[in-house]
């Protein structure tokens, strides 16, 4: 049992939840994540872990509800507990000084730029931040990640809040801009707008990581249901990323294999129409 | 009184036929497909025994039941004392009398089969240990041990784990399991399909352990939640059971359409997440008509009879060898094909095929033949030339074995390690570290239940004597 020690709402259907688990906030690196099952009979899914805090251990974990499962979870109040949380998963971010760099998260994918950013910030890196979605009220953790950035960009397909459009539109002018141009990319979101980063900087051959976040049952390894395809190589994202690098990732099978259970599950689960079956979010 | 028949009387009692639930009903269900034998039934199978001096059965058996020992009892109708014998040997009775291929390991031994018939040791076994779980005021609790005052960590809750958890809490030595899944047994739990092996046994299993004061700590993932470094200061010893958690990918085109499956993934969703057994599991799975599976073992007869379970119409089984090399035991064969699996022999896949939208439709296969004999003694499969066929199929399910999860070892790079990732031990099942020692398919690769129990008490042993060296 993992006990919850708060659980506040940032943002619609945006939780921040701080839980105690000694053991992962003691080995726990910026890029990795947990598995959470809220009790008997639930789902495992992957989940960031965006900040811990080893001393008091306790985790914090940033949760969009936006499936049945993630609903279930941020439903449980502060004194209640989660079943199972097993980690840290996955590689650690490789983090260095590379100078200037992007950070450009979508969605909820945000939630789990957020560790990379911080983690960048300490090692001294000058960060512009990019972070869009359809409408201001899916735009998270904007108070979070300025103190942590440069420069802070928000889009919105829908204009209600910063820029207009898409998140690789100010993307584009930064790569343009050769006084602004970044070392390195991070991009975690929708996986259409992960691919469209990756194109986008492949001629100017600038490293690019993204944060994969295929279906996934055990995260250690043992199923193979998590396998991405980088370069010519099968590999299974909970153990030989989450992260990868941009331009050898097969987008479309990823995204092809996200739908894997749609069907299934908006027979079984009306609730859940747009849970991305597993993903890390 | 048994012991008063005579051997003319013993050898006149036929083998019973285990009960079991009709093909056609439990092809569609989970229920166990075994039912047990009655009291009778076992009491006269018992009677079968010779009581031979030879004891070739207790040679055949890697845990060394004192099997003549046990049955003798039984035959007697002394069940309390049948149970404490066989306990006292196997710390996981139930599931060896269910699971073990007692065909090729104790009855393989013994003198009845030389002109007939052996006696069913793996149905006595499990009739004892049934009777046990459900008459547990009638057994004598063992003797609490004195505590040793010395610690020791298993690495994993499946059947070397346990085992030695078992043996070493027994000799008064603290253990603390540390389960990597949200549930104990491993393999037990999320790889042997319910129809096998009840859900139900494992926790009954697994409570006698606690009750002997062995802790059980599920979510640690040993080499990311804790080190081997860190559980090395926190503990006398160190005993890794972790497993053969890796599925071998078939490396064919198509593995990655939608519908292709790993055993490990197929049988863990249905298993351990209930994907498909009860309506309320919140994890899907793919049904579809034509279900294949890919591989001859025990591991693709439980894939195959769960996909018939699931509602395939052609639940298919494929191997490029005949029926003859199956490694999978001839019950679980027997079973799949009374409940309608089909064998589709010295086949293998050449590749898997996928609709536009990219779900299996179908795998390319081709004719094999068999050859020379190889390394291992079976004869070489050979592809005919020429021989390509389609074979439709919406779920394709690759069952063609399991290799070495790196999670533990990859943060633990002091152990040795062979070329394949598993941990070599020495003559005591010790590691190059003094104090860590291994068992179960994290050492032997790929391998059975009843091998990782008997690692499980070899090590325990040398656990037990490095304690008390130390
Ligand atoms: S989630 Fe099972 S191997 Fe990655």
């Amino acid at each position: 049992m993992f006990e919850v020690i708060s659980n506040e709402v940032l943002a619609e259907n945006l939780h921040k939840m701080v839980l105690s688990a000694p053991r992962v906030a003691r080995a726990r690196k910026p890029g990795q994540f947990v598995m959470v099952r809220l009790d008997r009979g639930e789902e495992r899914i992957p989940l960031t872990i965006s900040d811990a805090d080893p001393a008091a251990g306790t985790i914090t974990l940033f949760i969009q509800a936006i499936g049945a499962s993630t609903r279930k979870i941020v439903a449980t109040k502060a004194g209640g507990s989660i079943r199972d949380l097993a980690g840290p998963l996955g590689k650690e971010t490789r983090i260095t000084n590379w100078g200037r760099v992007a950070c450009v998260g979508g969605g909820v994918g945000t939630a789990v730029l957020f560790p990379l950013v911080k983690a960048l910030a300490e090692a001294g890196n000058r960060i512009t931040t990019i972070i869009g979605g359809r409408s201001s009220s899916l735009i998270i953790l904007a108070d979070e990640l300025t103190p942590l950035s440069d420069t802070l960009i928000v889009t919105t397909e829908d204009g209600t809040l910063g820029i207009k459009g898409f998140v690789t539109s100010p993307l584009g002018d930064l790569l343009a801009d050769p006084e602004r141009v970044p070392q390195a990319v991070f991009a975690v979101g929708p996986v259409p707008m992960m691919k469209a980063v990756a194109e986008m900087t492949r001629k100017q051959r600038i490293e690019t990581i993204v944060s994969l976040n295929p279906i996934m049952i055990d995260g250690t390894g043992m199923c193979g249901g998590c396998r991405v395809r980088i370069g010519s190589e099968t590999r299974f994202a909970c153990v030989d990323g989450p992260e990868f690098d941009a331009h050898l990732v097969d987008f479309d099978l990823l995204s092809d294999r996200l739908s894997i259970y749609r069907k299934e599950e908006t027979a079984a689960h009306p609730l859940a129409e747009c849970r991305i079956a597993g993903g890390i979010t | 009184m048994s012991n008063t028949l005579s051997v003319k009387e013993r050898m006149s009692i036929e083998r019973v036929a285990m009960p079991e639930l009709p093909a056609d009903l439990r092809s569609r269900n989970f229920e166990e497909v075994n039912l047990g034998l009655s009291h009778g039934q076992a009491v006269q199978e018992a009677r079968r025994c010779l009581q031979c001096k030879n004891r070739g059965c207790v040679a055949g058996c890697p845990v060394g039941v004192s099997i003549p020992e046990f049955i003798d009892a039984l035959a007697s109708e002394e069940l309390p004392r049948s149970a404490q014998i066989l306990r006292r040997d196997n710390a996981l009775p139930a599931v060896c009398g269910r699971v073990c291929p007692q065909e090729t390991q104790c009855e393989a031994l013994c003198v009845r089969g030389i002109k007939g018939e052996p006696v069913a040791i793996g149905y006595l076994e499990r009739y004892v240990a049934d009777w046990a779980m459900s008459h547990p005021e009638l057994l004598q609790g063992d003797q609490a041990p004195a505590a040793t005052g010395k610690s020791v960590v298993v690495v994993g809750s499946g059947p070397a784990g346990l085992t030695a958890a078992g043996e070493l809490a027994r000799l008064g030595h603290a253990v603390t399991i540390f389960e990597a899944l949200h549930d104990t047994g491993g393999v037990l739990r999320y790889g042997i399909p319910e129809f096998r092996l009840p859900k139900d046994i494992i926790d009954r299993e697994v409570a006698l352990l606690t009750e002997q004061g062995v802790v059980i700590e599920c979510n640690v993932i040993v080499g990311k939640t804790v080190t081997i470094a860190e559980l090395r200061s926190d503990f006398d010893a160190i005993f890794i059971a972790n497993g053969a958690g890796l599925p071998v990918m078939l490396n064919i085109p198509g593995e990655n359409l939608k519908g292709v499956y790993a055993a490990n993934e197929f049988l863990t969703r249905v298993n351990l997440m209930d994907a498909g057994r009860r309506d309320d599991s919140s994890t899907p799975i793919i049904k579809r008509r034509e279900m294949a599976v890919i591989g001859g073992g025990n591991t693709a007869m439980d894939c195959v009879r769960t996909a018939r379970r699931l509602g395939a119409e052609r639940a298919m089984i494929l191997y490029r060898r005949s029926e003859a090399e199956m490694p999978a035991r001839v019950e679980e064969i027997k079973h799949a094909r009374e409940e309608g699996v089909e064998f589709v022999m010295l086949t293998a896949p050449a590749a898997i095929l996928g609709t536009a939208d990219g779900w299996v439709s179908a795998l390319r296969c081709l004719k094999m033949e068999l050859g020379s004999p190889d390394e291992s003694g079976r004869r070489r499969p050979q592809a005919i030339e020429g021989s390509e066929f389609e074979l439709p199929a919406g779920v394709v399910i690759d069952a063609i074995g399991t290799g070495a999860n790196p999670l533990l070892t990859s943060t633990a790079h002091d152990l040795f390690l062979n070329k394949s990732g598993n941990i070599l031990i020495g003559s005591e099942e010790e590691s190059n570290i003094p104090g860590v020692f291994a068992g179960g398919d994290i050492v032997r690769g790929g391998s059975t239940v009843i091998l990782a129990m008997g690692d499980g008490k070899r090590a325990a042993a040398a656990i037990d004597k490095y304690l008390k060296r130390k």
